[in-house]
């Protein structure tokens, strides 16, 4: 396609730009060629009607799993995820076998690059099989495409170990992903340590089991110099923690589920298993606490953190049932109704989905400007749809939104200007 | 509102289908299955101990937790009834490998059973088996986990009711391990819906759940205070691996500060009894002399039993229509 491309009459919203205007977007040889004002010398062969629709910049998701990388299901993941609008996905490191090698790194890219769909951008695990003993080849990891390390939900018991990580991944400047847990408090806890835990009698998940990980991880990134990005935030304490932070100045930031900003414990009523995920849901206050650290940017990024299951997954008692919702396709849609409900601004939301995971992974993506690789979506904020197992693409139907109807369905997402999702409803 | 953990329990008509949980249950069903335990407790004393209410049922003891008492009393109130009673001592894998819970329970459905007596060590077994079987069947949850023993809390109030007189205006404590007790849990909301004036925890902080007083309690670590003119002292059973976690340092201590003494047992009221759901750990958190002293009214509460399942059985299980 080597023609022009235009997107007319839809309301391009980039944040990195400062954009919030019904815009013409001309695109060519896979890259923005212009915004509102048509290039020189452009031919435009094909013309896109987004009147009524938002353009948005191709959403960033920090946080999505693929399940078994070495296997079969990465291109319906990918898929799915462009039919969610997301166009670069953050894979942790928590795969089977484990991302620890660049050799494993060009895997995945390779076979995530075959579909055409979302890309990918591995996290490289920060000890040798997650085991928390030895480093893996850091800068190796990051010239195969890594763009962070992690250790996925296993922390680094060694202190010291995990010192030596942040300070070794801090020479290449690459950031730390931390979940934090606190192995023993976390130990087999299945739900927040509460009213629910207590009436359901179900093994409890402390608080300080997240706010000992942030306390520990930032004594260590303080005297490492390393740059640290807290994954997966749960509970109101650790978002004070890392205001605190941030206003010592530590260059240090966070992210969150998007499912947390819209659920509590309370959710998971007669042990609903579609609601366990780990960390797990805790109470209406963390819940209203990390909707207001989005608002406030003490949590820059919103994410899917999407794991796919099977639906014998779920199909067990709550305490050996799987974790997790699969939410890819459920993530801009779920943001949006924050921004409906005025909990958030729209510039911040669509932010947290685009320049701010763009710039704590380090890539020029994530907005419109011109010169930059067309990857973007159109989102219909007006239609009505129903996730369920005819509507979702991901292999992962776990979902507590799945027979819900949400409002608002992207239409169209490009990713280098080609369409890797279009709406079969939309007739776009 | 019916809490979302009690709502599976009742029919379409509002008539209770399963007994998974005290929790959401009215009082009028509670009082109900009490006088219908009274109506059953002289059977054991006839010539002919049988009525032929569930004659033609299949029962399935489905216990994937062992358990000696639970299971006979269950048995006998089943045999009682004259249902056909078939006893499974399942091992289960807890990982998706294996049969699952779900399809044991499906498989045995498939045999014609009318009523599953659920055992499990998961919190929320019973609600998922009783969620994934077809509508004529009922359930009986017999223990899951941490979460709930019903018919465990129901003879207790059975007892109580007997020796008592009733349980409105009673102040009881509960005291040991409430932090995984599913029997204390059920025992506090029986308490509460059938009227006990005052409800008390009593244990150390390891052993109290958080926001235990969100059920309705008061919680205190002090056998004093807790003790103090309570009609009724329910000790629950301390298991031994509790001390290899750390929740407890020993036995020594645990009795020093926690084991019913009649030294301590005094704080109560001059009438108070003393219950224990069994099987008792002497000399842990119990000394022998109040377990089979004159307040104790543990042997009591296992005679009860078998009246308060069968009453629980016929309840569910009462006009229920054929099987076509």
């Amino acid at each position: 396609m080597t023609a022009g491309l235009v997107i007319q009459g839809g309301r391009v919203i980039d944040p990195a730009n400062a954009i919030d205007a019904v815009r013409d977007v001309y695109i060519s040889r896979g890259k923005i060629a212009g915004i509102g004002r048509k290039p020189k010398a452009f031919g435009a062969a094909q013309r896109i009607d987004a009147a009524g629709l938002l353009v948005l910049p191709g959403l960033i998701d920090l946080c999505a799993r693929l399940r078994e990388a070495g296997e079969a299901p990465l291109d319906s993941e990918t898929r799915a995820a462009a039919g969610g609008g997301i166009t670069r996905m953050v894979c942790p490191p928590d795969t089977t076998p484990v991302i620890d090698t660049p050799a494993m790194v060009r895997m995945i890219q390779s076979r995530a690059g075959a579909g055409g769909f979302a890309r990918i951008h591995p996290l490289g695990a920060l000890t040798a099989g997650l085991g928390g003993e030895r480093l893996t080849d850091m800068a190796l990891l990051m010239d195969a495409g890594c763009v962070g390390l992690s250790n996925g939900l296993r922390a680094v018991e060694n202190t010291l170990v995990m010192r030596r990580a942040m300070q070794y991944a801090s020479t290449y400047d690459l950031p730390v992903f931390v979940t934090p847990r606190d192995p023993w408090l976390h130990g087999n806890g299945v739900v927040h340590e509460g009213e629910i835990s207590t009436r359901l009698g179900l093994p409890a998940i402390p608080e300080a089991a997240e706010t000992v990980g942030v306390a520990r991880d930032l004594a260590l990134m303080e005297t490492s110099g390393a740059r640290a990005h807290f994954h997966l935030l749960s509970s109101a304490r650790a978002v004070e923690m890392l205001a605190e932070a941030k206003a010592r100045g530590l260059p240090v930031t966070a992210s969150v589920a998007v499912h947390h900003l819209h659920l509590n414990e309370t959710h998971i009523g007669a042990f609903d298993a579609r609601y366990k995920v780990f960390p797990p849901l805790r109470t209406a206050r963390d819940q209203r606490a990390l909707v207001r650290g989005v608002e406030d940017g003490i949590i820059s990024a919103i994410c899917s953190d999407h794991q796919p299951h099977g639906a014998d997954a779920k199909l067990a008692p709550f305490a050996e049932a799987a974790p997790g919702i699969a939410g890819l396709e459920t993530l801009l849609p779920l943001t949006m109704r924050l921004v409906d409900d005025g909990a958030l601004p729209l510039p911040t939301a669509v932010a947290a989905l685009t320049a701010n995971p763009a710039a704590i992974i380090g890539i020029d993506a994530g907005h419109l400007g011109v010169g930059a690789a067309a990857d973007l979506c159109l989102f219909d904020p007006r239609r009505e749809w129903t996730p369920g197992a005819d509507t979702l693409l991901s292999s992962g139907k776990n979902t507590p939104w799945c027979g819900q109807p949400l409002r608002g369905k992207v239409t169209l997402t490009l990713v280098g200007g080609k369409a890797a999702y279009r709406d079969p409803a939309s007739g776009g | 509102m019916i809490p979302a953990d009690s709502a599976i329990q009742f029919d379409r008509n509002g008539k209770l289908k399963h007994f998974l949980t005290i929790s959401g249950l009215p009082r009028a069903v509670l009082t109900g299955m009490l006088d219908t335990a009274e109506s059953f407790a002289g059977f054991g004393q006839r010539e002919i101990k049988k009525v032929p209410l569930l004659r033609g049922k299949t029962m399935v003891n489905l216990f994937f937790e062992p358990s000696t008492r639970t299971r006979t009393t269950f048995e006998i109130a089943g045999k009682r009834l004259s249902a056909d009673v078939i006893n499974l001592n399942a091992a289960r894998l807890s990982t998706s490998k294996g049969e699952s819970i779900i399809d044991t329970a499906r498989t045995l459905e498939a045999m014609h059973t009318d009523l599953f007596v659920v055992r499990d060590s998961a919190s929320g077994a019973a609600h998922l088996i009783a969620a994934h079987l077809p509508d004529h069947v009922r359930v009986i949850n017999a223990g899951d986990g941490r979460h709930a023993h019903p018919t465990q809390a129901m003879l207790d109030m059975f007892t109580i009711r007997r020796v008592k007189g009733g349980i409105k205006g009673l102040k009881v404590a509960i005291i040991g391990d409430v932090l995984h007790s599913r029997v204390a849990r059920s025992q506090i909301q029986a308490l509460n819906t059938l009227g006990a004036e005052q409800i008390r925890v009593v244990g150390p902080r390891t052993l109290i759940p958080t926001e235990i007083e969100t059920m309705g309690v008061a919680a205190t670590s002090d056998m004093r205070e807790g003790l103090r003119g309570v009609d009724v002292v329910i000790m629950l059973r301390l298991q031994r691996e509790r001390m290899d976690g750390q929740l407890v340092p020993s036995e020594q201590e645990y009795f020093n500060r926690y084991g019913l003494t009649g030294d301590k047992l005094r704080y109560a009221d001059r009438d108070a009894v003393v219950m224990h759901p069994g099987p008792i750990n002497r000399g842990l958190e119990i000394a022998s002399d109040v377990a089979d002293g004159s307040r104790s009214v543990i042997l009591q509460q296992v005679t009860c039993g078998i009246a308060v399942r069968m009453a629980v059985m016929a309840t569910l299980m009462g006009g229920s229509e054929e099987r076509p």
